[in-house]
C-alpha cells in the first residue's frame, strides 16, 4: 500500500531516535540521558502538532493545553494513594483511593486529552484562517485557566508533586517512534491526503466532496491524543509541575521547532526538534556559564528564547515553509539523480504583495 | 443610585481602555486580515520606556510622550520585522513571526532589564480620589474616560475626514482595488501599525498606572482583552471594536459584581468560552465590517 519512499522516510526518521538512545546509553551520563528523554518527549509533541497543523494548514495554539490535560489526568490516576492527601488535598473522595500503574495512567491521560479535544473541537473545525487561530488561542487560555483554578484535581496554581518516576529513556523513545510512525501513516492515509488537499485549496476539496470539518476533526483528535500521552510521559519524568508549564512559553518552543523544520512534513518536525533541542542545550550551558562566572550583575535569562525567535523569523523570511517544506526525506533521496524538479509554487497568497 | 453611578464609571473607564486596545488591534487586522500577536508588547515597551526615563528630571508629560513615541516606533518595527517580509507568503508564517517577535521583545526585557517588576513614575494626580455625585472614585478612572473620548473622537475624524483615513478605509474594504487607484500599500500598512502603536501607547499610560509597575509579561492581559473585544464586536469593523470593548467591560464588571467568589476565578474561562461561542455563531463578529472579498 505504501510506496518505498514512505518506508524510506519512516526508516530514516526512526534512525536518529535509535541513534539517540544508543548514544545516550553509551555515554552513560545522567545529564545526557535527561536531555535525551526530554528530546524524545518534545519529538512526540512536535510530531503530534504536525499531524494537525501540517495536514490541515491551520495554526493551533491549543496543543500544549492538551499536553497539560494528559499530564494532569495521568497524575491524578497514578499518584500513590498515601501521597494524595498531601498532593491533592481537595481531590474528590470517589477517586481518592484510585491508584493505577503509571503506564496505564499515561495511556488513559492521552485518551482523556483526546476525548476533551473531540468534544470541544468538533464545532471549531468549521473555522479557517484568523478565526481558527484566535479560537485555538482562546482554547489554550480556557484550558490554562481551568488547570490553574480547578484545585480539586490540579492543586490549583501550586506545584503538583508526588508522581512516581516511571518514564525512562526506552519508554520515551518508543513513544516518540510511535508518534513518528503514526504521523507518517496518517499523512499517507485517505484522511491525510484529503486533508492536505483541503489545505492547498479549500474550495476545490470541498467541491470534490471532502467533508473538511470532519477531516480536520480527526487530525485534531489524533494530535491531541499524542500530546496527551507526551504530557503524561513528561509528568512521570519530571514528577512535579505547575499549570505554568503548559502555557505560552512552551507553545512557543514547540511551534518554533515545527516551523524551523517545516510544518508540512514529518521530516521537518523531526529535524526541527533535534536542531532546536541541541541549540537550546548549547545556549543554556552558555547562559549558566555566564551566570556562574557572574560577568553581569543580574542573572542572564531569555537568551535561548531570543535566539529561537530570531531563528524562526529568519527561517520564515528566507524559507516560509521551513527547511523541509514539501518533500519528506525519503522522497528527496529517491529524487536525487533525476532531473531537478521545477520550483514549487508558493503557498496560497496571504497579505498584500511586497512593494508598490 | 450611588451603586448605579459607581457601576457606570467602572464600565466607562474600563471600557474606554478596552475600546482603545481593541481599536489598535483591529486597525491592522482590518487591512491585512492578520492578527498581530506582538500587540501586547507595545504596551510593555511603553512601560519600560517610562521606567527608563523615570529617573530623569523631565516633566511627566514629556516622559509620557516619549513612552507613547516608543510604542509607535515599536509598532512600525513590528511591520518591518514580522509582517512585511512574509506577509505575501503565508498566513501561518505571519502569525508565527508576530508571535516570535512578541517573545523576542519579552525576552529582551527579561535579559536587558530584569524579570522583576519595575516601578513607574506615576503622578500623584492618578491615585487621588474625587467625589462625583456621591461616588468616590480614583481620578485615574475619570482621566481614562476623558482620554478614551478624546482619542476615539480624534480617530473618527482622521478616518472620516482626512485623505489618509479615507485611503486606509479603502484599503480595508478592498485592498487590490485601492492599490490600483493609487493608494500606496506599504505606506497605508505602516501607518496602520503606527496608529496601532499610538493607541497602545496611550492606553498603556492608564493601564500601567493601575499597578504602577511593569513586568516583561505585562502585554498578555491587554492582548487577550483586545482579542475578546474585537471578536465580540466584529473582527474587521472599527465601530465593532469600540462596541466590543465597552461590551466586554460591561460583562467583566457585571461578573465582578455578581459572580460568587469561587466562580470569579474562572472569569477568564467564561469570557473566552463566550468568544468561542460568538465566533461559532458569527465568524465575522457581531458587527460586520465593510463588504469585501479577497485577501490579495
Amino acid at each position: 500500500m505504501l510506496d518505498r519512499k514512505t518506508w524510506m522516510t519512516m526508516a530514516l526518521l526512526l534512525l536518529p531516535v535509535a541513534l539517540l538512545v544508543f548514544g545516550a546509553e553509551q555515554v552513560g551520563v545522567r545529564l545526557f540521558e535527561r536531555i535525551a528523554i526530554n528530546l524524545c518527549i518534545s519529538l512526540a509533541l512536535v510530531v503530534g502538532l504536525q499531524v494537525f497543523m501540517g495536514n490541515s494548514g491551520i495554526l493551533s495554539f491549543a496543543h500544549i493545553g492538551f499536553m497539560g490535560v494528559g499530564a494532569y489526568a495521568s497524575a491524578v490516576l497514578s499518584i500513590p494513594a498515601q501521597m494524595k492527601g498531601m498532593a491533592l488535598p481537595d481531590l474528590y473522595p470517589a477517586i481518592a483511593d484510585l491508584q493505577l500503574q503509571p503506564y496505564l495512567a499515561i495511556a488513559i491521560g492521552g485518551l482523556v486529552a483526546a476525548a476533551v479535544a473531540a468534544v470541544v473541537s468538533y464545532p471549531l473545525m468549521r473555522l479557517s484562517d484568523a478565526a481558527a487561530v484566535i479560537t485555538s488561542f482562546a482554547l489554550l487560555v480556557v484550558l490554562h485557566t481551568l488547570m490553574q483554578h480547578w484545585s480539586e484535581v490540579t492543586n490549583g496554581p501550586r506545584t503538583l508533586f508526588g508522581l512516581p518516576n516511571a518514564t525512562d529513556l526506552h519508554l520515551a523513545a518508543a513513544v516518540a517512534a510511535g508518534a513518528i510512525v503514526i504521523a507518517v501513516l496518517f499523512k499517507e492515509s485517505r484522511t491525510g491526503v484529503l486533508l492536505r488537499a483541503s489545505r492547498d485549496d479549500e474550495t476545490a476539496a470541498a467541491a470534490m466532496g471532502a467533508n473538511i470539518p470532519l477531516l480536520r476533526w480527526r487530525a485534531f483528535v489524533l494530535s491531541a491524543l499524542i500530546a496527551g500521552i507526551a504530557g503524561g510521559l513528561w509528568g512521570h519524568f519530571i514528577t512535579s509541575f505547575s499549570p505554568n508549564a503548559f502555557y505560552l512559553k512552551e507553545t512557543f518552543v514547540i511551534l518554533g521547532m515545527l516551523v524551523i523544520g517545516g510544518t508540512g512534513t514529518v521530516s521537518g518536525a523531526v529535524f526541527g526538534c533535534f536542531a532546536v533541542t541541541f541549540a537550546f542545550e548549547g545556549l543554556r550551558s552558555i547562559e549558566s556559564g555566564l551566570n556562574r562566572a557572574q560577568i553581569f550583575s543580574e542573572q542572564v535569562v531569555g537568551l535561548t528564547e531570543i535566539t529561537l525567535a530570531l531563528a524562526m523569523i529568519g527561517i520564515l523570511i528566507l524559507r516560509p515553509g521551513g527547511l523541509f517544506a514539501t518533500s519528506e526525506i525519503g522522497a528527496m533521496l529517491f529524487r536525487r539523480g533525476a532531473k531537478a524538479p521545477p520550483p514549487l509554487p508558493g503557498t496560497p497568497q496571504a497579505g498584500p504583495q511586497e512593494g508598490d | 443610585m450611588t451603586a448605579a453611578i459607581q457601576f457606570l464609571i467602572d464600565v466607562l473607564s474600563l471600557g474606554g481602555a478596552y475600546a482603545l486596545m481593541a481599536l489598535g488591534l483591529v486597525i491592522v487586522y482590518g487591512i491585512l486580515r492578520l492578527v498581530n500577536f506582538a500587540y501586547g508588547e507595545l504596551i510593555m515597551v511603553a512601560g519600560y520606556t517610562l521606567f527608563l526615563v523615570g529617573g530623569t528630571a523631565l516633566p511627566w508629560l514629556v516622559m509620557a510622550a516619549m513612552a507613547v513615541l516608543a510604542a509607535v516606533l515599536t509598532g512600525i518595527a513590528t511591520d518591518y520585522v514580522a509582517f512585511r517580509p512574509v506577509r505575501a507568503k503565508s498566513v501561518t508564517a505571519v502569525l508565527i513571526t508576530s508571535f516570535a517577535f512578541s517573545t523576542l521583545l519579552q525576552n529582551a526585557a527579561l535579559l536587558f532589564i530584569s524579570p522583576r517588576p519595575r516601578n513607574l513614575p506615576i503622578p500623584d494626580m492618578f491615585s487621588d480620589t474625587i467625589q462625583i455625585a456621591g461616588v468616590i472614585t480614583p481620578v485615574r478612572n475619570v482621566l481614562t474616560i476623558a482620554a478614551a473620548a478624546v482619542m476615539l473622537t480624534l480617530f473618527a475624524i482622521v478616518m472620516k475626514r482626512t485623505m489618509l483615513g479615507i485611503a486606509m478605509r479603502a484599503a480595508a474594504s478592498h485592498f487590490t482595488m485601492a492599490r490600483m487607484l493609487g493608494v500606496p500599500a506599504n505606506l497605508v500598512i505602516s501607518t496602520a501599525f503606527a496608529i496601532s502603536g499610538l493607541l497602545a501607547g496611550v492606553v498603556a499610560l492608564f493601564w500601567l498606572a493601575r499597578s504602577g509597575t511593569v513586568v516583561p509579561g505585562i502585554g498578555l492581559g491587554p492582548l487577550l482583552v483586545a482579542f475578546i473585544a474585537t471578536v465580540i464586536g466584529g473582527m474587521r469593523s472599527l465601530q465593532g471594536a469600540v462596541v466590543g470593548g465597552f461590551l466586554l467591560a460591561f460583562i467583566d464588571t457585571g461578573l465582578n459584581y455578581s459572580l460568587p467568589q469561587d466562580l470569579l476565578k474562572f472569569r477568564d474561562a467564561f469570557t473566552f468560552s463566550l468568544v468561542i461561542l460568538i465566533l461559532l455563531w458569527r465568524p465575522e463578529g457581531l458587527i460586520r465590517g465593510p463588504a469585501t472579498g479577497q485577501r490579495t
